[in-house]
């Protein structure tokens, strides 16, 4: 794309390349519910305090386990019901999505900061560093994602944030791997070597000349990641090692709900469906994204 | 041939020793006293608590004990379970075969339904049958496994009381286990109605297990087969007029197969972790529960030796699937 | 050839089991988790008893089903010795081994199993001492057997001498407990022979009521009925433990009829339960106490009125309805009103968070923030500490106390709650080993249990208090000794170094056609008795 013959200044081709961009994505309709429904869950996410209708942690001791509104039983101040100790559950789960984009945007950053960094270097040093850097990842890749982030969360002790921290580490070789294929592939370009006889650094040759020709396979994976993350994170919280009670975390809500499973369905049921909505409006974008993206299907 | 897979096998040195240094380190740089843990609310006295820690030989320095770990590892000395006190080896191949079998039956069910679906979705690309299956693959691709398997057993087990609610045969039938897969052990045992009691129990589990893998193999399924059939030898076929199902018989699905079957391989991984959790839902007594177990009581050796044993399994399943790759696709082998 | 003769004793099992259904009654026990091995010295939970001491063997003395109290087991009778030192247990005659395909015994129980069973465990020297590698024998040691038992002598094969160190009026309800149980030393003898010790943990020879015959791991146990018991033989032929450690799946398995009763519902499944014709339900409150210790050696909560002030604010009925779903007590004794000693007369402080404020005011304590500690885990007396901890936040919260909850992994929580100077309270809780008060209160309360590897988490001393334990534990007179422990607890409750939370109470669903189960205030499951009706 960069090489093309036509000489347009920066701006120019970065305008071109996203209505390029839009252009492809919105062909997508599946890509494009995605994208409306993340966006209601960012708006859920920052609005929560004004949209919820109780607070999420406010225990009503005369309303526990009340069903939905549309059952016997159930009030009109609960739409969703409340849990076991009465709270709302459907301000719990607006509450909740705060906390699934929250662990997916620290996922990926970590992992693609990381892995981009560690990619880099073995890619474009190449020789022992290359050995020993692909060494190490291959030993994390050895292991199941979820074994092996359940032994570090027990290493640092359960929580969100050591959740987190250890789905990104597990994460983080195939951002690793990636950024190195494309680096070692670009490598070998003519626009790297005239920038090298240019005079250009090692730093500057990496990260500014060759990274971003590198993105697009890097996006693709970081959206993948990102509903990875949030399906991860709810497990581990399900089996209470990640995000603590009383965080109104989906995963760590539905571990709670799990003894009431016979008895108050929707204390089941609708954790589970918001982690389920949120994971799949991401996929479809990341659809979206990697039909958009990639070109050799852009062609077809 | 021979030189590739003796490259590959040396690259695995250095990563299994890797293995087992991360197997090692984690477990033993976890909080918690495993010591303390055996006494529970009680609580023990400082002597008595040296005394125990010595004879588990936890007041070592930390490289000692890994020498230790490696050599023993070497005369194939996995340690002993600090619960039950039995060696871990034991333990395992005990509860193998139950996530093995479970395994194996939700690859087949992921790859006999993920691939005639893919391929069938990529031959009628656009058609409502391509898109029905190809939501279907995406909602499956997006499941919490955890979620679905409750839903599951609300609904199957609880509601409409078709299928057991756990564990992998009815009491009623008993006999020693031979291969330690329920479903030859029935059929050996001769006992009427335990083949059917085995396979009903393996139902549920099998489903939750298989859901991502099967969304993964038909949706990598359709795009190689679309791949494919968009280049030339294929259209060249079309051209000269061969009938068109034997053009995806014969010519795209064979070329297809190859990404399709590496997917396969890299799946395991998958399932093991998919292992755990749908283990735990079910009670399935494999090895993914008793990871989860140990884990949770800080049983040190288990855990550590699980750990080696099942990255050791990834990394020949792993290798197998290289292997064969390179089979199917000589080019590989000299990259 | 081995494998032969598994697969033989396997089919033979199978022909009892499957041959005759009509006639053979076989009992399904949804046990809670897989048992650590089955030899009942070296463990300490209750899964493995209830899987080992309990259906496959015996103790010289054994607790009366449904109760607390002593009665004779492999010892007809025993005397005490005017000073309490010596026991001499009689044991009965024509009490038999059971048989497996790799043992059969040539002779009853005799005092050579007796002696065994004691030094095995207590005896470093003895081959047996740690038959596995890394065996060791927790209850034994932490009932202090090891300082108290001076010897263990034969005086005919069928009568043992023991000699204790110093007089201790608990000893014989340590005998009852299930590490006590009589092992065969003949087995051991053919085990040691053949080279396979550890069979002597994996295939347990007793002289219970049922026969194991095998064991499939973290899935299924199998029994059958021992023809040649000597108490009344059990009414089931076979006994199967299917274990399910899923409370909700249990639950599931019992309606579906999976099996015949379960231990450990979910606390919200109790109402479903009541409601199903096909099932039934018994309980009984638990032998056990839930409590809040506060660390009484830092400010503020070295004083009384403090802690008595935020005993005050926290609402316990709230806890017992939101956590215990209604089944457990409020506690206002550190031990439970099935023991006896338990002191009715004490009044526990009520809730009313005014008071509260106000006696905090009087106390200068302002702005307090503290932590509170829950546990990970579910536990017997707590089903969710986690959610007791955000009731009490709140209530805290109200009388301008600010708390934090504070959780750890398990083991972890066990070291750092025990750690001097700990900030905060922590949520714990207890269950009674044998039944004696004493086991409460010197293990949770005594100045000793204060100091490092005790489990008195409220790092509470208070002499007087100490003082009657000790006078009571030495008297073997139990009106005496009742006087003694009422006393401590008024001093207890003035001090109040705890908040007593709850006495969870223990729920038992069954079919409907179950007949002759007792519930055990030990929280055993014994199956000795119980019968199935059409």
């Amino acid at each position: 794309m960069t090489d093309t013959a036509v000489k347009l200044s920066d701006a120019a081709i970065r305008r071109r390349m996203v209505a390029d961009f839009w252009y492809h994505f919105r062909q997508n309709r599946g890509a494009v519910a995605g994208l409306v429904v993340f966006i209601l869950l960012v708006f859920a996410a920052v609005f929560a305090p004004v949209i919820a209708p109780h607070d999420p942690t406010m225990q009503y001791r005369d309303a526990l386990l009340v069903p939905p509104v549309w059952q016997e039983g159930g009030r009109s101040a609960y739409l969703l019901g409340t849990d076991a100790v009465g709270r709302d559950m459907l301000s719990r789960l607006i509450y909740g999505a705060q906390y699934s984009l929250f662990i997916g945007i620290v996922v990926v950053s970590i992992a693609v900061v990381g892995g981009i960094l560690i990619g880099t270097l073995a890619g474009f040093f190449g020789g022992w560093v290359d050995t020993v850097i692909m060494r190490v990842m291959d030993v994390v890749l050895a292991f199941p994602s979820l074994l092996l982030a359940l032994v570090l969360v027990a290493v640092l002790g359960p929580g969100l944030l050591n959740a987190m921290i250890a789905i990104a580490i597990v994460y983080q070789p195939h951002f690793a791997r990636l950024t190195r294929a494309a680096v070692m592939g670009e490598k070998a370009r003519e626009y790297v070597t005239a920038a090298r006889v240019a005079g250009a650094g090692n730093l500057r040759l990496m990260f500014k000349t060759i990274l971003p020709n590198c993105l697009a396979p890097l996006i693709v994976q970081a959206t993948l990641s990102f509903s990875s993350a949030i399906l991860d994170a709810a497990a581990l919280g399900f089996l209470g090692m990640g995000a603590q009670p009383p965080a109104s975390e989906w995963g760590t809500m539905l571990a709670e709900a799990r003894e009431f499973i016979l008895r108050a369905w929707w204390v089941v049921t609708f954790p589970g469906l918001a982690i389920l909505i949120s994971v799949l409006a991401i996929n479809l974008m990341g659809d979206g994204l990697r039909d958009a993206l990639d070109p050799k299907l852009k062609k077809g | 041939m021979i030189r590739f897979l003796l490259t590959k096998l040396l690259y695995l040195v250095p990563t299994f020793l890797g293995i087992t240094f991360v197997a090692f380190g984690f477990v033993r740089v976890l909080p918690g006293d495993p010591v303390l843990l055996m006494a529970g609310e009680r609580g023990l006295s400082p002597e008595r608590h040296a005394e125990l820690a010595h004879q588990l030989g936890y007041d070592k320095p930390f490289l000692m004990q890994y020498l230790d770990f490696l050599v023993r590892l070497l005369h194939g000395d996995l340690g002993n379970s600090l619960v039950t006190k039995k060696p871990v080896l034991t333990e395992f191949l005990a509860l193998f075969p139950a996530t093995m079998e479970l395994g194996i039956v939700a690859i087949l069910l992921a790859t006999l339904i993920g691939v005639p679906v893919g391929v069938l979705a990529a031959i009628k690309r656009g058609s409502w049958f391509d898109q029905v299956s190809m939501t279907a693959a995406l909602v499956g691709f997006s499941m919490p496994i955890f979620w679905w398997g409750l839903l599951l057993i609300i609904f199957f087990s609880g509601i409409l009381q078709w299928t057991p609610v756990s564990g992998r045969i009815s009491l009623m039938f008993f006999f020693p286990p031979v291969t330690g897969f329920m479903l030859i052990d029935s059929l050996l045992s001769g006992q009427k109605g335990a083949f059917a009691s085995a396979f009903s129990h393996l139902i549920l589990p099998s489903i939750v297990l298989a859901t991502i893998p099967l969304a993964v193999i038909a949706r990598q399924t359709r795009s190689a087969m679309l791949e494919v059939m968009g280049e030339d030898y294929v259209r060249t076929a079309k051209a000269k007029g061969m009938p068109y199902s034997r053009v995806v018989m014969v010519h795209a699905l064979r070329n297809a197969m190859i990404p399709v079957i590496t997917t396969i391989g890299l799946q395991i991984g998958v399932l093991m972790a998919g292992a755990i959790l749908t283990e735990t839902i079910f009670s399935w007594p494999g090895i993914g529960k008793w990871m989860i177990d140990s884990i949770s009581r800080r049983d040190y050796p288990v855990v550590q030796s699980g750990l080696l044993l099942i990255a050791a399994i990834v990394m020949i399943v792993n290798l197998i699937v290289d292997l064969t790759y390179g089979l199917i696709n000589p080019r590989i082998r000299h990259k | 050839m081995k494998l032969l003769s598994r697969s033989l004793l396997a089919v033979s099992a199978l022909a009892l089991s499957a041959a005759a259904p009509a006639m053979a009654k076989t009992f399904v026990y949804c046990s809670e988790a897989s048992p650590e091995g089955f030899d009942p010295a070296p463990y300490t939970s209750g899964t493995t008893f209830d899987a080992s001491a309990h259906p496959v063997f015996n103790g010289l003395v054994e607790f009366k089903p449904g109760t607390t109290e002593v009665e004779p087991g492999l010892a007809e009778s025993w005397d005490v010795s005017e000073d309490g030192t010596v026991y001499t247990f009689h044991l009965r005659p024509g009490a038999k081994w059971q048989s497996n395909d790799i043992f059969t015994p040539t002779r009853d129980v005799t005092a050579d199993d007796v002696i065994f069973s004691f030094e095995r465990q207590g005896d470093a020297a003895n081959p047996w001492h740690e038959y596995i590698p890394g065996i060791t024998y927790e209850y034994y040691t932490a009932m202090e057997m090891p300082e108290l038992v001076k010897s263990v002598e034969k005086v005919d094969d069928l009568t043992v001498k023991v000699t204790l160190t110093h007089s201790e009026a608990p000893f014989i309800a340590n005998l009852a407990m299930p590490f006590m149980s009589i092992v065969s030393k003949e087995y051991a003898d053919t085990l040691a022979a053949a080279g396979n010790k550890e069979d002597f943990n994996n295939k347990p020879i007793g002289t219970g009521p049922f026969k194991f015959v095998a064991y499939q791991k973290d899935a299924v146990i199998r029994y059958q009925k021992n023809a040649d018991y000597w108490g009344d033989a059990p009414k089931i032929d076979d006994l199967i433990f299917a274990i399910t450690t899923d409370a909700s799946v249990r639950l599931q398995k019992l309606k579906a009829g999976e099996c015949h009763l379960m231990p450990y519902p979910s606390p919200a499944d109790i109402e479903q339960i009541k409601a199903d014709p096909n099932l039934k339900l018994d309980e009984m409150p638990g032998l056990n106490v839930a409590y809040l210790a506060y660390n009484t050696t830092v400010a503020p909560f070295d004083k009384p009125e403090v802690r008595k002030a935020l005993n005050q604010a926290i609402n316990k009925e709230a806890i017992i309805d939101a956590v215990f779903q209604g089944a457990g007590q409020v506690a206002k004794n550190p031990i439970p009103p099935t023991m006896w000693s338990y002191n009715d007369a004490i009044v526990d402080d009520v809730y009313d968070p005014e008071a509260a404020k106000a006696a905090l005011e009087a106390a200068g304590v302002k702005d307090l923030s503290m932590e509170i500690w829950a546990m990970p885990v579910q536990r017997p007396y707590m089903p969710n500490a986690r959610r007791t901890a955000e009731l009490m936040q709140s209530d805290l919260a109200k009388v301008g106390v600010k708390a934090e909850i504070v959780s750890y992994e398990w083991g972890e929580y066990l070291k750092k709650s025990m750690e001097e100077g700990r900030k905060g309270a922590v949520i714990m809780g207890w269950t009674g080993d044998n039944g004696d008060p004493d086991n409460f209160l010197s293990v949770l309360l005594s100045c000793a249990s204060a100091q490092g590897g005790g489990a008195n988490r409220a790092f509470w001393c208070n002499q007087e208090f100490s003082d009657l334990l000790t006078q009571a534990k030495q008297n073997s007179d139990v009106e005496e000794r009742t006087k003694l422990y009422e006393q401590a607890q008024v001093i207890f409750k003035e001090q109040a170094p705890w908040d007593t939370l709850a006495h969870s109470t223990q729920f038992v669903p069954m079919r409907a056609n179950v007949t002759g189960f007792t519930m055990s205030p030990l929280g055993d499951f014994t199956f000795e008795h119980v019968d199935l009706t059409e």
